[in-house]
């Protein structure tokens, strides 16, 4: 039943990117070209899904349990460290630069056109050699027993 | 070239937040593309169903709606193939970097109002408008 229920939330989730007009990269680099012609629909949005996602919250944080699995699995972390920095600057610029972001790019993988492959392979090699690198770069050795101690915690991952 | 669409984009937007919400309620989950994607990467992630899933949930849509007759994606994108592989190794590796995307962050983050996405979504919106305008308005102007 979570995976049905996933399955569905991707193909919603695919249709409200589809249909808002995220899943078009020109559409998007219309939005980020604040000094051009400045098209403000992605503001919607974002007002749209923010709404709707904190009403859905509000509703799961009264509740004990998630209907298909044990626990709620709410982000905890609160600190602002270089990794969130740093990694939101390459992302702002890997996203200016194409107009697709991750979400959009797996949508709009389903017409297997050239450069949305080549976009994908290579988001998923970027996200391949963070994976790999990533430990050493940013965390210092004597926090690594630490990191392993709570890296099985899907939570504290943010999205 | 393209027109402004509040009405699609807020429902657009509101189907997104509808598939996030459902997420949580159903499965506990936080609807994190880059998450989801990333973890599904790493060798020692125990929980790969619901992933494969979500993944495949996103990549049907355009599928089903050919069925009703929309045309499949083929995305308008005039960068050079050498600068799409680029902006893609960038996307992939700085949100797994940033714990995030546009999803995570940027919907997720700010509906749980997260002082770390919230942070996370300035940075990374500031960052792209800059590169937009360098790229239309510096070397392309």
């Amino acid at each position: 039943m979570p995976v049905l229920a996933s399955f569905i939330c991707g193909l919603i989730f695919g249709a409200g990117l589809l249909i808002s007009g995220m899943t078009d990269p020109q559409k998007v680099l219309g939005f980020l070209d604040l000094f051009g012609a400045w098209d403000a629909t992605l503001a919607f949005v974002m007002a749209g899904a923010v709404a709707v996602t904190a009403s859905g919250f509000a509703i799961a944080r009264r509740r004990a349990a998630p209907t298909f699995s044990a626990r709620f699995l709410w982000p905890d972390r609160n600190d602002i460290d270089a990794p969130l920095v740093g990694g939101a600057i390459l992302f702002g610029i890997g996203w200016g630069l194409a107009g697709i972001c991750p979400g959009p790019a797996l949508v709009n993988l389903a017409g297997l056109s050239l450069p949305i492959v080549v976009f994908v392979v290579a988001m998923l090699a970027g996200m391949i050699g963070q994976n790999l690198l990533g430990k050493n770069l940013w965390r210092p050795r004597t926090m690594a027993p630490r990191a392993a101690e709570t890296a099985s915690l899907p939570s504290r991952a943010d999205g | 070239m393209h027109d402004f669409t509040p009405i699609s984009g807020f429902a657009g937007g509101a189907l997104i937040g509808l598939a996030a919400a459902l997420l949580m309620l159903l499965t506990g989950r936080i609807a994190g593309v880059t998450g989801i994607v990333g973890g599904l990467l790493q060798p020692d992630t125990a929980d790969r169903g619901w992933r494969i899933a979500f993944i495949a949930g996103l990549i049907a849509a355009p599928l089903i709606a050919a069925l009703f007759g929309a045309p499949l994606p083929r995305p308008e994108m005039n960068a050079s193939l050498v600068v799409i592989a680029i902006a893609g190794l960038l996307v992939g590796f700085g949100t797994r970097m940033g714990n995030g995307c546009t999803s995570g962050h940027g919907v997720c983050g700010f509906a749980r109002l997260s002082g770390r996405s919230i942070v996370a979504t300035f940075i990374f919106m500031t960052a792209a408008i800059a590169t937009v305008a360098i790229a239309r308005h510096v070397i392309g102007g």
